[in-house]
């Protein structure tokens, strides 16, 4: 099948490569760029395994063609680290407040759970749980990955993190 | 000593050691997108294989035509039954002692039904390959209803069986019967039914569903012609077992075949067992001389992979008049799809279902298990509970709840009437098991007092007076369970995989700055093993778990194990870790004494080293040892400190646990709301709370997804109806309820920790509460048992049957 050119800025360094016009975005960039963080799970959208950030919105890059992803800027869980190499508020909150156990939701978790604060820097238990229920974990339950969160938001507000009571 | 020194709370702290809430070191990786996943894998010249499916349930296949995908643009070869037969691989054996066909032989006996293989440059002109094969296919009548599969009218599916009147569990009554299991004392148990004063008969289903991680199966195979080596990398729960049933399916010398099962994205008891698309990877990489990558999408997996349950338990409870249980009797009738693909010990083709009579002194029970075959996919996979621990508490649960009801009793109230005593352990149960230590009543009544059971008991009363005035359409239910499972697979007196015994081991190696790696027969999903199994060796030899480097899943590097599935990596391997630090410490205990210049009896263990008795100020560090044994051992040891251990446990372990569901329902939309839920856990000695409360978040969270809605369901033609996350319930953060967790500690006594593994038990407990729940807010209005999943649907469907909407 002819291969079509696109260029596109991924965690701010600028890409290029071949690709079908049916190349899913999610094949492009595990497979062409060799980034394999951002994960596939369900293929149907569903899972959120796979979500990205792209031109400030999350995406699902399962269900995206590569080509419609021209001259955009992305952000994967590759991205998400603070610019020294440390871990950013949101992969600490995650490994402090146990949000993860196997892995393999994570990066698709932080990438929206990123997106999320942005657009609501101090949300409720209600609109995390809301905000990231296009997100499936099959490990944690979530209350976990609330708290993650909610470490996040006090850790970029510079407030001290109270844990909620059981 | 001196301000400086460190206090002996400092020295435990510092090893971070058993007990404390270490945080996970998985997670440095995982957060930043560095795990490595085995579709991460990416080798040189790889190709992708994948599979051409079968639309018929039941059908022949009259013939299979790849002239035309052949000639598709990047496809290099379509793998059949035929291709396979040449290396004597068309079907291949079960954990179970059945085979099952690696690609359609003749006949295609459930949908989705792997035919042929195609093999090509990359996963985009797989797909372009498999939609240019031809099949033709002639649809025979499917058998979907399982009671109907030993009708004299069914139609017969496995036609390699016919005639055979013997299979691997004994006799055969039925071309589509798989076996008959029957324990426990029939005729004792057939007189306590004869003079019962009070008995209870219920038909109780648990429907079919699937474990679903949300990384699915997947393996790279890589076969090197000239060195004769296979090299697999595969979603695997269990490398081990992988690396020795290739050997004797495949007849490779075992040496040449090296497993590798790198980070795995869940598994749930889905990747225990050796699937169609490891076969065909494999023989593709044999045949084209490339590597080979097979990746399962979601709608394969849920509708080819090993489904979980599906057995339907007729239950009858024998009892007196006030309360007391005298006989169980069980008959299970267990739908095993196409191909008998379970899971389980071999010797045990119900798993362990005899734990049925659960947490209560029963003085005698029958039990029966029928296995049939239906053209459904194959499986009977533990999904998060020890082999079929999680029906049969669900059994023992759900009908106990039925006998309070006959006899207006208080679920909670007939529970601790008939629970096994303290006293009674270690306990003889009735089908067989002997249980190692309990205390029902005390985590019982914690459970009743932190949730105030009474009060809530009161409010349901008057809710439902409520109801019946009219004031409210919304009904209260109370879902109490007490389970007790059994795990830590197992003694090798009665536990082994294809003639393997279910031991499982540790290798641990110090180096000489005080630093050391330990390898495991175990594989992590997701448990967090390279976190806890750090802390058992920091406490056991006092070197911090931040020096112990935890390595699973290498077969050429890890001894052999029988993995990680059924809740026994710390009942059996976390006792193999404290058996090989033992032997480590005794070692460094002749060393010390070498050093300090006493009898080795003199000395004595203390955090971090050994002390010389009476002489505190004489000591050596566990690092300091290290560092001796590779240059100054007594004169006849030989140097370095390591060890192995294998470890063969004497008995199971049994975990129990309390849990309590308070849920609402309006009637008239069957909408629910979970108002609480509490579950109090014992898994004995915990070894790392934060990572044992993750674990019960999560196989509740499962439980309820189980028990409100998440089926694999058929239609009355043999069509999957659940195939995709559209219809299988997936519960997102929305939908999850608050978890309170809870904790009594009844150590095992048995185990070197006293650990009895927790993993499984919230899934196992949590069924039960969640439909004792449901079942509990219908039962005044006359409802004895409705079946799950409890869907807003079906609640709402309860809720007109039983008259409350118009």
């Amino acid at each position: 099948m002819a291969k079509t050119h696109v260029t596109m800025k991924v965690n701010g360094a600028e890409v290029e490569g071949l690709v079908e016009p049916r190349t899913l975005l999610v094949h492009f960039i595990r497979e062409n760029l060799q980034m394999t963080g951002t994960h596939i799970g369900c293929e149907t959208t569903h899972c959120g395994a796979c979500t990205v950030d792209i031109d400030g919105m999350s995406v699902k890059s399962c269900t995206m063609f590569a080509v419609q992803a021209q001259g955009s800027d992305i952000t994967t869980v590759e991205g998400m680290a603070n610019a020294d190499g440390t871990l950013s508020a949101l992969q600490e909150g995650f490994r402090m407040m146990h949000g993860l156990q196997c892995g393999f939701c994570t990066p698709g978790m932080i990438v929206r759970a990123h997106r999320l604060l942005k657009e609501n820097p101090s949300p409720s238990e209600q609109e995390i749980r809301m905000g990231i229920s296009g997100n499936i974990c099959r490990c944690t339950g979530y209350q976990n990955i609330v708290k993650a969160i909610q470490y996040a938001a006090a850790k970029i507000n510079g407030v001290e993190f109270r844990e909620a009571a059981e | 000593m001196n301000d400086l020194t460190p206090t002996r709370e400092q020295r435990t702290a510092a090893l971070e050691g058993m007990g404390c809430k270490r945080k996970r070191v998985e997670d440095i990786r995982f957060t930043q997108g560095k795990g490595n996943y085995v579709d991460d894998v990416k080798l040189p010249g790889m190709l992708h294989g994948d599979f051409v499916r079968s639309p018929h349930p039941h059908a022949r296949v009259k013939k299979i035509d790849d002239s035309a995908a052949l000639k598709v643009p990047g496809v290099l070869a379509v793998i059949t039954a035929e291709t396979l037969k040449t290396v004597n691989l068309a079907w291949m054996p079960t954990l179970a002692g059945d085979v099952q066909m690696v690609l359609a032989d003749g006949k295609v006996l459930f949908q989705n039904q792997e035919v042929a293989f195609v093999v090509a440059t990359d996963r985009y002109a797989a797909d372009d390959g498999i939609n240019a094969v031809i099949v033709e296919y002639e649809p025979l009548p499917p058998l979907v209803d399982p009671f109907k599969s030993m009708d004299k009218d069914a139609p017969v599916l496995r036609e390699d069986l016919v005639g055979k009147t013997t299979g691997a569990h004994g006799p055969r009554k039925h071309d589509n019967h798989i076996f008959e299991w029957t324990v426990g004392d029939k005729e004792l148990t057939d007189a306590a039914f004869n003079k019962a004063e009070v008995k209870i008969k219920e038909m109780i289903s648990y429907h079919r569903t699937h474990p679903s991680p949300l990384e699915t199966c997947q393996c790279v195979c890589s076969f090197d012609k000239i060195k004769g080596e296979l090299t697999i990398y595969g979603t695997f729960q269990a490398p081990h077992v992988i690396r020795t049933v290739v050997a004797l399916i495949a007849k490779l010398p075992e040496q040449k075949i090296h497993v590798i099962a790198p980070d795995i994205g869940g598994g749930f008891g889905n990747k225990v067992g050796a699937y169609p698309g490891y076969i065909c990877a494999a023989v593709a990489s044999i045949v084209t001389g490339k590597p080979v990558k097979w990746v399962e999408d979601r709608i394969e997996n849920l509708t080819a992979t090993s489904f979980a349950r599906d057995y339907h338990m007729t239950t009858e409870i024998a009892a007196t008049k006030d309360g007391k249980v005298t006989g169980l009797r069980v008959h299970v009738l267990a739908d095993h799809g196409a191909f008998d693909a379970c899971a389980d010990p071999s010797k045990w083709p119900a798993g362990f279902f005899n734990i049925v009579t659960g947490s209560y002194d029963f003085p005698t029970a029958h039990l029966a298990v029928d296995g049939v075959y239906t053209n459904k996919a194959p499986g009977g996979v533990a999904y998060r509970c020890s082999f079929r621990v999680t029906e049969a508490a669900y059994c023992i649960e759900r009908a106990m709840d039925i006998l309070a009801q006959k006899l207006n009793m208080d679920p909670a109230e007939l529970r601790l009437k008939n629970f096994i005593k303290p006293e009674q352990f270690p306990y003889h149960s009735a089908l067989g098991w002997e249980y190692d230590s309990g205390d029902y009543h005390t985590a019982m009544r914690k459970m009743m007092e932190t949730t105030g059971y009474a009060a809530l008991r009161k409010e349901q009363a008057e809710k439902r007076a409520a109801f019946a005035r009219g004031e409210t359409r919304e009904i209260m239910g109370l879902g109490v369970s007490f389970f007790t499972e059994i795990v830590g697979a197992g003694p090798s007196k009665n536990c082994d995989i294809l003639g393997i015994a279910m031991f499982d081991s540790c290798e641990i190696r110090m180096h000489p700055t005080g630093a050391g790696i330990a390898r495991m027969g175990t594989k992590s999903q997701g448990q967090g093993h390279e976190t806890t199994w750090a802390q058992i060796i920091a406490t056991e030899i006092g070197i911090p778990a931040d020096n112990i480097m935890v390595e699973e899943g290498n077969t050429d590097t890890a001894p052999y194990g029988l993995g990680t599935y059924g809740s026994r990596s710390t009942p059996v391997a976390g006792a193999a870790i404290a058996m090989a630090a033992r032997k480590i410490k005794a070692k460094a205990q002749m060393i010390a004494a070498y050093k300090l210049e006493v009898h080795e009896d003199d000395l004595e263990f203390d955090i971090d080293g050994f002390r010389v008795k009476g002489l505190p100020e004489k000591f050596m560090s566990m690092k300091d040892i290290c560092w001796a044994a590779y240059n100054s051992v007594p004169p006849g040891m030989e140097p370095g400190l390591e060890a192995v251990s294998y470890y063969d446990p004497p008995n199971m372990t049994y975990p129990f646990g309390a849990y309590l569901c308070v849920m609402d329902i309006d009637v008239d939309t069957g909408v629910y709301k979970v108002r609480r839920f509490y579950a109090l856990d014992d898994c004995g000695t915990r070894i790392n709370p934060m990572i044992i409360e993750g674990q019960v978040h999560g196989g509740l969270t499962e439980a309820f997804a189980i028990a409100m809605g998440q089926e694999i369901r058929y239609d009355d033609v043999g069509n999957v109806v659940t195939g995709s996350f559209m219809d299988f319930f997936m519960p997102t953060a929305v939908e999850t309820p608050h978890w309170e967790t809870d904790f009594t500690v009844t150590p095992s006594p048995h185990h070197p920790i006293g650990a009895k593994g927790v993993g499984e038990s919230p899934n196992v407990g949590g069924v039960p509460a969640f439909s004792n729940a449901v079942n509990d807010a219908f039962s005044f209005l006359g409802s004895t048992h409705i079946q799950m999943p409890h869907d807003f649907w079906r609640n709402w469907k309860a809720a007109k049957d039983l008259g409350a909407v118009a």
